[in-house]
């Protein structure tokens, strides 16, 4: 008996040593491909932006093979991702990332998608000194930790949506009579959200008359449009990811909500201008991105060559989501810090990333020392008639006060 | 919370007339899940996590099955009784599947065992749902018109009052059918005491996979109405598995109250 319990801690401990030696051997840089990380939702209540992360990242690194790929040390190398599905939470996310680093080896990390799934993995690349290129969390709660190799391309979630409240100031000459109803979903990135708007209602004096927690499932917020329609406020912001802004779009029509300003997220992964045409019109959407930017880059052309290169590989799109666009984007960063770092150290690959100072389809690129991009804005588009978005700089840009088709 | 009382109180009484009809259609479209799951409580003492999946499952039904009936030119006031009784009979035939295949086994074990396969089959219809149809939130637009009162400060989609009377309709059914008909003596008989019904003939495993499937067509139409008034996602159901499970006591009791036996057994 004990010889036989012997045996079977023998073998185990050779299964164990041999599985853990053939891991740390796999994927990273193998033969002549890269292989980079990333833990994303493709299930759960993130699926639906996880998706479009995936195909931002999938395009991306298409384009880049197909163009020859990435040159270090004299030698071509193709890209490719190794996904597993975070299935929305962030418990699984860490496990996935650390399973991603110390089993299958991968030393170079594509981030997830969300704060909160960024706000989980952040700390497990950080104890491995895994670099990762994250393009989907926004949460400036990301860069005050003293992260060191966390790299976000996009702009911080504060600046979504307080351009609203910086157009409604313009509509008037009193802008400390605008009244401001706010529903946000109880998450990281919606209170940041929530965090620049009220800065920016602060500045300009304006009363925030409603200032609510959309219910956990985010399937209903009659009691919020009610009390909306009670109060009448100019402004209505909400930020509920894709979720939100389908049950926000479908209960204003509904509803028949009237607001002169309605400011939103995620209006274009959750397709509301397909879905409910009559109420997405005139709906202020913010974008971390516009296909009409003059923006450029050497590997995707300008933005609408990006644009219409992403829509021939998934035309089920008619309007891309900038979740998509910034994806991309860092896989593009990606490649210039292989090629600028010249190597596959993890440190001076990561060096090389915070050194990047770049224009791209996707905007400027010049990560500041807390991992975040100072070069980018972000942008204001408002829904039309026809379900078009049109960029709205200043307030002459917009329809105001909002005409809903219901 | 004291700014939101004096908003309904004072400011805007008229508040109160939109949420309570709000409650009562959402409480309409919620009370036909629970039913279903009360019944599979009660009767086989299974408590099934998968509940808010068939709503969500009966809501893909609807949605794959609206658009091509919409293009054949068919008014919405038709096409939502087609979908609920398509919806109900596919998912009746699911319900058979899954309970031969899944919930015969379970059905003598511990709590926790139909609680883990219950779960289990969730899961599983969450990916299949997702492999199928994506994990884009999706809807239903029945087009159908929206009527105000109160100078447009209260509105009611007329969808909802459809839904309303849908889920009224099918519960005063589903009670007279279990009141009146043969097979929902049998499964009353069967609630209150298995074995005496067994010793008096009647076949339980039939009794048993007849509930089971009846529950999947009862969530199947709820799915319909969900798909119609608010959004669907291949991972919502879990809402539903929720607020079956805290309405599902009460609404035991629909058919008829402890005498019948059907209603959730307590521990």
């Amino acid at each position: 008996m004990k010889f036989k319990s012997l045996k079977t801690m023998v073998v185990s401990a050779a299964v164990v040593a041999s599985v853990s030696m053939a891991g740390s051997a796999m994927a990273k840089v193998e033969g002549d491909t890269i292989t980079l990380g990333s833990s994303i939702s493709l299930t759960g209540k993130y699926a639906t932006n996880g998706l479009h992360t995936t195909r931002g990242y999938d395009y991306a690194i298409k384009v880049i093979n197909e163009a020859g790929g990435v040159k270090v040390g004299g030698k071509t190398y193709k890209l490719a991702v190794k996904y597993y599905d975070d299935e929305s939470t962030p418990a699984r996310g860490a496990q996935l990332a650390e399973r991603l680093i110390q089993q299958d080896g991968v030393e170079f990390m594509l981030g997830p998608y969300s704060s909160g799934m960024t706000k989980a993995i952040a700390p497990v690349s950080e104890k491995f000194g895994v670099p990762m290129v994250e393009a989907e969390g926004a949460s400036r709660s990301l860069f005050t930790q003293g992260y060191k190799y966390l790299f976000a391309v996009l702009s911080t979630s504060e600046q979504y949506l307080s351009t609203t409240i910086e157009l409604a100031a313009q509509t008037t000459d009193n802008p400390s009579e605008i009244k401001v109803a706010m529903a946000f979903e109880n998450d990281p990135f919606s209170l940041d959200v929530r965090e620049g708007v009220v800065d920016a209602a602060k500045k300009y004096g304006m009363k925030i008359v409603i200032d609510d927690k959309l219910p956990a499932d985010l399937s209903d917020m009659s009691a919020t449009l009610t009390k909306v329609k009670a109060l009448r406020p100019d402004v209505l912001i909400v930020s509920g990811h894709s979720k939100g802004a389908a049950t926000a779009a479908r209960q204003l029509e509904e509803m028949k909500v009237s607001v002169p300003i309605i400011g939103m997220t995620h209006c274009e992964a959750a397709k509301i201008q397909e879905k409910f045409p009559k109420a997405a019109q005139g709906i202020m959407c913010a974008t971390q991105w516009v296909e009409g930017i003059p923006k450029r880059d050497s590997m995707f052309g300008s933005a609408s060559d990006w644009n219409e290169g992403f829509k021939a590989e998934y035309p089920s799109y008619s309007s891309v989501p900038y979740q998509s666009a910034q994806a991309s984007a860092a896989v593009l960063v990606w490649k210039e810090a292989f090629e600028a770092a010249n190597s596959f150290d993890k440190d001076a690959v990561r060096d090389a990333i915070s050194a990047i100072e770049m224009e791209t389809f996707y905007g400027d690129i010049k990560f500041s020392a807390a991992g975040n991009n100072i070069a980018k804005p972000m942008f204001m588009r408002q829904i039309d008639a026809n379900g078009n978005y049109n960029l709205v700089v200043t307030a002459d840009d917009m329809q105001f006060p909002r005409k809903a088709g219901y | 919370m004291l700014d939101n009382l004096q908003l309904l109180f004072v400011w805007a009484p008229v508040m109160n007339v939109q949420m309570i009809l709000d409650g009562v259609f959402v409480g309409a479209v919620f009370a036909l899940s629970a039913y279903g799951l009360a019944l599979v409580w009660g009767v086989m003492n299974v408590k099934n996590l998968a509940q808010g999946d068939f709503v969500i499952m009966g809501g893909y039904i609807a949605y794959a099955l609206f658009h091509p009936l919409h293009g054949m030119g068919l008014p919405t006031w038709v096409i939502i009784p087609i979908l609920i009784v398509v919806a109900m009979a596919m998912m009746f035939v699911f319900g058979h599947i899954v309970y031969q295949l899944i919930i015969k086994r379970v059905i003598d074990q511990d709590m926790f065992t139909s609680l883990l396969a219950t779960f289990g089959l969730s899961l599983l219809m969450q990916q299949v749902i997702n492999l199928i149809f994506g994990p884009e939130v999706q809807i239903i637009d029945s087009e159908l018109p929206i009527l105000t009162a109160f100078d447009s400060f209260v509105t009611i989609p007329t969808v909802k009052i459809v839904s309303l009377v849908m889920a009224m309709a099918l519960a005063v059914v589903v009670v007279i059918f279990m009141k009146t008909s043969r097979t929902g003596q049998a499964i009353r008989a069967t609630a209150q005491d298995p074995r005496a019904a067994r010793v008096l003939g009647i076949d339980t495993d039939r009794v048993y996979a007849f509930t089971f499937s009846l529950n999947a067509a009862i969530c199947g139409a709820a799915g319909v109405l969900v798909s119609m008034i608010w959004v669907i996602q291949p991972f919502y159901g879990i809402v539903y598995s929720v607020r079956s499970f805290c309405d599902g006591g009460g609404a035991g009791q629909f058919a008829g109250g402890d005498r019948d036996g059907v209603r959730p057994r307590s521990y």
